[in-house]
Order: C-alpha cells, then sequence, then structure tokens
C-alpha cells in the first residue's frame, strides 16, 4: 500500500485521513465490546443481589473475582494439564488431518476408499468418544489428548482437503503448460491454495481442543480444569466453578488469538474486502 | 504476405499451404468431442489451418465455437479425438514439455500470494527451465515492457484488471517462449484499456518475433492485432474461412478509420453472420 501512495504526488492528505478513519474504527472495536462485557458483569450482578440468588445457586461476580484472587495459584496449578494437553491434542490432530490430506490428495483412491469412514467416526459424540478412550488409554494424560486431537482431527482434514482441491482450474492449466511436476503444484500452488482454509480450521479447533481436554478430564481426573469445574460442583462451590470457567475459557481465547496471530503472518495476500 | 494495399483485394486466401517453410502449429483434421452424462459435444470438427512462424493468427468467432479448446489442444490440455497436430515440429505433449508455449488465461490466473514480481518468476520456478537463456529479457524487464516498472511488489488484489493481465502478458513471455496463445486476455475490459493493451500487445508481437494465436470475440481486435483471421463458426465448431488481413506491419488504433480496414471488418463480420 505504501508504495501505491508515494506514486501518487498529493497523496498524503488523503492518506493521512484514512489513517484517521482505520484508528478510529479500531478503537471502536475495541470500545465497544469492552462496554457490552461490563454491561453484562453490572446486570448480573444487579440479578444477585435483587433476586438474593443464594452463593450455593450463582455467585455474584465479586465473589468470583475474590476467589480468582485467592485461589490464583491453585487454578493456575489445574490450568497447565489442561493447556498441555489441549496444545498436545491440537499439534497431534492437526498434524496428522494435514498429512492424511496431502494424501488423500495425491491418492484418489484412498480417499474414496476412507473419506466416508472419517465422517461416520466423527458422527460419534465426544461425550460417547471419551469413556471408549479412557478404557482404552488408561487415565494418565494420553486418553484426555487422544480426545483433544480426534475433536481438531475432522474440521481440519475437511477443510484441508477441500483448500488442496479447490484451485484455480486455469492456474491447474497453467501449471501444466509449464510442465511441473506433481510436487511442485503441491508446493506452489495446492498449500498455498489451503492456508486460508487451513487456518479457518485451525482456529475452529483452537477452542474444540480445549473442550476435549476438559471433557476427558471429566471422566477420570483430579488435575485439570474440568476436573476442577466436577470438585467445584460437588461441593457447590459456585465461586470456584465460575471461576475455574472463566480460567478455562481465557486460555482457549488466548490460544485462538494465538492463531489468529500467526494467520495474520502467513496469509498477507487476501484483499481485506474478501473476508 | 502481400503488399498492404493489395491484400485487400487478393481478400480471401483461404487454405492453409503444406508445402512451404514449416509452419509454427498446424492443425489437420482436428476433431475433438466431449462425451458427458447429457450430450456428446462436437467442439471442433475437421479444423484445419496453419500459422507461419512468427505470424499473429486471430481466432474469431462465436461463444461456444471452440475457440478455447483449439489453444487448450495446441497447448496439449485438451487430446484431440482425431486428426493431427504439430507445434513447432513437434507434438503438443513435445512441444509443451520443451517448453515453447506461452498461454495467457483469461482471467490472468495470478497466482494471490505472490507480487507481480513473484507471479513472473513462477516459470523459473517449476517443470525444469529453472534458468533464463543468456541474453533473454528478466522478469523486471518484462513488467516494464508491459508498463508495470514499479509495481513489482504489489499483489494481484492490489492491481486492476488490466494490470493483472498485463502481468500474466509478461509471465507468458518470459524465457521467449517461440509460441504464445492468448484466450480472451482483454474480454473483460473497458474500451479504453484494451485498445491501449492492443497496441502494445503488436509492439511486443514485433519486439519479440514470437508467434501469437489470439482469441476474440470482437472483429475489431480480431483484425487490428493479426497477420491472419481464422473465422469459426459453431455447432459443431468448424472453420468459416481463414483470412489474410494484409494491412500494413505498422499499425496504429488509426487504421480502424482507413477503407481496407472497414471492407475488411465488414466482410469478416458477414462470415461470422453465415456461420452461425
Ligand atoms: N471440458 C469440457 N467438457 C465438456 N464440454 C466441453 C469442455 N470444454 C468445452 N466444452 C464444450 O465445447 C464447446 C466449445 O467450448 P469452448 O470453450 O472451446 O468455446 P469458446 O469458443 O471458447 O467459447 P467462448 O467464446 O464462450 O469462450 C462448448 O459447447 C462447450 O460446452
Ligand atoms: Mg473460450
Amino acid at each position: 500500500m505504501t508504495d501505491i501512495a508515494a506514486v501518487l504526488p498529493d497523496a498524503s492528505a488523503a492518506e493521512a485521513e484514512y489513517a484517521r478513519r482505520k484508528q478510529r474504527e479500531l478503537w471502536r472495536r475495541r470500545l465497544l465490546p469492552a462496554v457490552g462485557i461490563l454491561a453484562a458483569l453490572g446486570a448480573w450482578a444487579a440479578v444477585v443481589y435483587i433476586f438474593k440468588v443464594p452463593p450455593f445457586v450463582a455467585p455474584s461476580p465479586v465473589a468470583v473475582f475474590a476467589t480468582l484472587t485467592s485461589k490464583f495459584g491453585l487454578l493456575i496449578e489445574n490450568l497447565v494439564p489442561t493447556a498441555i494437553e489441549a496444545i498436545c491434542g491440537f499439534l497431534l490432530g492437526n498434524v496428522a488431518a494435514i498429512l492424511i490430506a496431502t494424501t488423500f490428495v495425491h491418492k484418489k483412491i484412498l480417499e474414496e476408499a476412507f473419506f466416508p469412514l472419517v465422517v461416520i467416526i466423527n458422527t460419534i459424540p465426544v461425550v460417547a468418544k471419551a469413556p471408549i478412550l479412557v478404557l482404552l488409554l488408561g487415565n494418565g494424560m494420553e486418553p484426555k489428548i487422544a480426545i483433544a486431537a480426534l475433536i481438531c482431527f475432522f474440521p481440519t482434514l475437511v477443510n484441508m482437503v477441500r483448500g488442496l482441491e479447490s484451485v484455480n482450474p486455469q492456474a491447474m492449466e497453467l501449471m501444466r503448460v509449464l510442465s511441473a511436476s506433481k510436487t511442485e503444484v503441491f508446493f506452489k500452488l495446492r498449500l498455498f491454495n489451503s492456508l486460508p482454509y487451513l487456518f479457518s480450521a485451525l482456529k475452529i479447533s483452537a477452542s474444540t481442543s480445549v473442550i476435549g481436554a476438559i471433557v476427558g478430564e471429566w471422566i477420570g481426573s483430579t488435575q485439570g480444569i474440568g476436573a476442577l469445574i466436577i470438585q467445584a460442583t460437588y461441593a457447590f462451590d459456585s465461586a470456584l466453578l465460575y471461576a475455574t470457567v472463566i480460567v478455562g475459557s481465557c486460555f482457549s481465547m488466548v490460544f485462538f488469538l494465538a492463531i489468529t496471530l500467526v494467520e495474520r503472518l502467513v496469509v498477507r495476500w487476501q484483499a481485506p474486502a474478501g473476508h | 504476405m502481400a503488399a498492404p494495399v493489395a491484400a485487400a483485394e487478393a481478400f480471401p486466401s483461404v487454405v492453409p499451404q503444406a508445402a512451404s517453410a514449416p509452419a509454427a502449429v498446424a492443425c489437420r483434421n482436428v476433431t475433438v468431442r466431449f462425451i458427458t452424462d447429457r450430450r456428446t459435444v462436437t467442439a471442433l470438427e475437421n479444423v484445419s489451418f496453419a500459422v507461419e512462424r512468427g505470424g499473429f493468427l486471430s481466432l474469431l468467432g462465436p461463444s461456444g465455437c471452440g475457440k478455447s479448446t483449439l489453444l487448450r489442444v495446441v497447448a496439449d490440455l485438451v487430446s484431440p479425438t482425431s486428426g493431427a497436430v504439430s507445434v513447432l515440429g513437434l507434438s503438443p505433449q513435445e512441444a509443451r514439455l520443451k517448453r515453447s508455449l506461452g498461454f495467457v488465461f483469461q482471467d490472468a490466473a495470478l497466482l494471490p500470494w505472490r507480487t507481480a514480481l513473484q507471479n513472473v518468476e513462477l516459470p523459473l520456478e517449476v517443470g525444469g527451465a529453472k534458468a533464463l537463456p543468456a541474453g533473454a529479457p528478466t522478469p523486471r524487464e518484462l513488467l516494464k515492457l508491459v508498463g508495470l516498472e514499479g509495481w513489482e511488489g504489489s499483489y494481484p488484489h492490489e492491481l486492476s484488471g488490466g494490470m493483472r493481465q498485463r502481468v500474466s502478458i509478461a509471465r507468458a513471455l518470459l524465457g521467449g517462449p517461440r509460441l504464445l496463445l492468448m484466450d480472451e486476455p482483454f474480454g473483460a475490459l473497458d474500451e479504453i484499456t484494451r485498445d491501449r493493451l492492443n497496441e502494445e500487445l503488436r509492439r511486443i508481437w514485433q519486439e519479440t518475433g514470437t508467434t501469437i494465436m489470439f482469441v476474440t470475440h470482437s472483429v475489431y481486435e480480431a483484425l487490428f492485432l493479426g497477420e491472419q483471421v481464422l473465422v469459426l463458426a459453431a455447432n459443431p465448431g468448424r472453420v468459416t474461412e481463414l483470412v489474410d488481413v494484409g494491412l500494413p506491419r505498422d499499425r496504429t488504433l488509426k487504421i480502424r478509420e482507413t477503407q481496407p480496414f472497414v471492407e475488411i471488418a465488414a466482410n469478416l463480420r458477414d462470415l461470422l453472420g453465415r456461420g452461425a
């Protein structure tokens, strides 16, 4: 963009105006969500106060905040295993999906044979798959990682196959005119074409891998966000329950933002108007 | 080619000469059929013509008459159902594998993740032809040739349609292809841009001496650009006539108002009407 502006002689005024407008829009986009969140917190506090909701049913935001600070150590202690499980599962599931998508694209016969199976396996709900995996893999971190991986696997596989295959047909013909090999077509064309598809799947799996790890911990675990949720629920400690949920969602939000950041660095070519 | 003025009278001249110097492209009785679930389409039937080396052939015909298919046959992207094709004295496949072809697609077909310069450089990264022949214009020089100096670092979405098309022309010119195939490259452009690019293309053709086959819907474009115009008819796609244009080699857009141009244009329109 700067190159274009440099070509035009009297673009500086318009450019400054553009920068101002962009800045204003940025603030708007930052401030309005904050206003929304504060309003919701206020409403929550008001409801708990006015209707005198007992603390074992729902805590006030103040109590949750107090728990967040006083039990910060406990919360972080339990976040660590969940985060490890989610991240390992995320990596495992997505890498597997990318490799299998690559194989499918190069060996159509495998895609035709196994893709329906993948779809069927994935119609099994997570909550049903979890006990099966716990039985198979025992009680450690492995089943949780496996569950998180499985949850990530499907959307990435589907998106990746679509991204690798939905190449502009004329670009494909161009490659043929240039006598490009299959490998060159893959690395110069298909892979780049798939990146926007891949990242939209990765953003989904950033949050779902955390869900997978937590669900895994519900089944049998004494550690982790999932375990803490169960313990707090049985102890009617609603403030701890809410604080745990908040810590869990903060983590998946950070995870999501990290992927978005990587996407911005990698996928720089799309027209802003396009998406 | 005959003298400019006499040529209009000599018109229409037809029939490819088989005997003379080896042609850049020669098709004999080429037939292409596409079989689909619903119907069998005869995209081309018994198409014969030849383009001499260094020639400029315009392909003119109504939609669906097989113009794109004909270019694809020459570029080895479609195999003919029957008939013989020779490209630069070789089979289309051999010519393609030797990287003798440049192809300009209707929608530019730039890779959106590459800058203008990187798009032009693509042919150097794939398909075995990894080095430019000595003295051949570099990607930067080609971008300059098509009037895009200073835009090397821009991504396709930052360029206008006409600029994108020029990038794809520069890409097709890289490595000095001996045959340039262009499928309605200016179809989506406004008339002013189109006129300018037509002039640029004539200039590039004269400077590089490459053979060009150029598909268009427009009688004026076909006539202004081509040394010959192959008029096609649809259903099935077939040759109506191969017209020798015989206008002066150095042309400006002004030529479109001259008597010979207007006459041949009228004639081409007649031929198009007869084929429909
Ligand atoms: N891959 C294909 N499969 C089936 N039919 C095809 C295929 N390619 C072309 N055809 C058919 O062949 C005929 C000629 O198509 P072609 O694209 O060559 O026409 P064209 O002259 O380039 O038309 P236009 O000017 O609209 O681009 C059409 O009837 C089209 O439907
Ligand atoms: Mg066409």
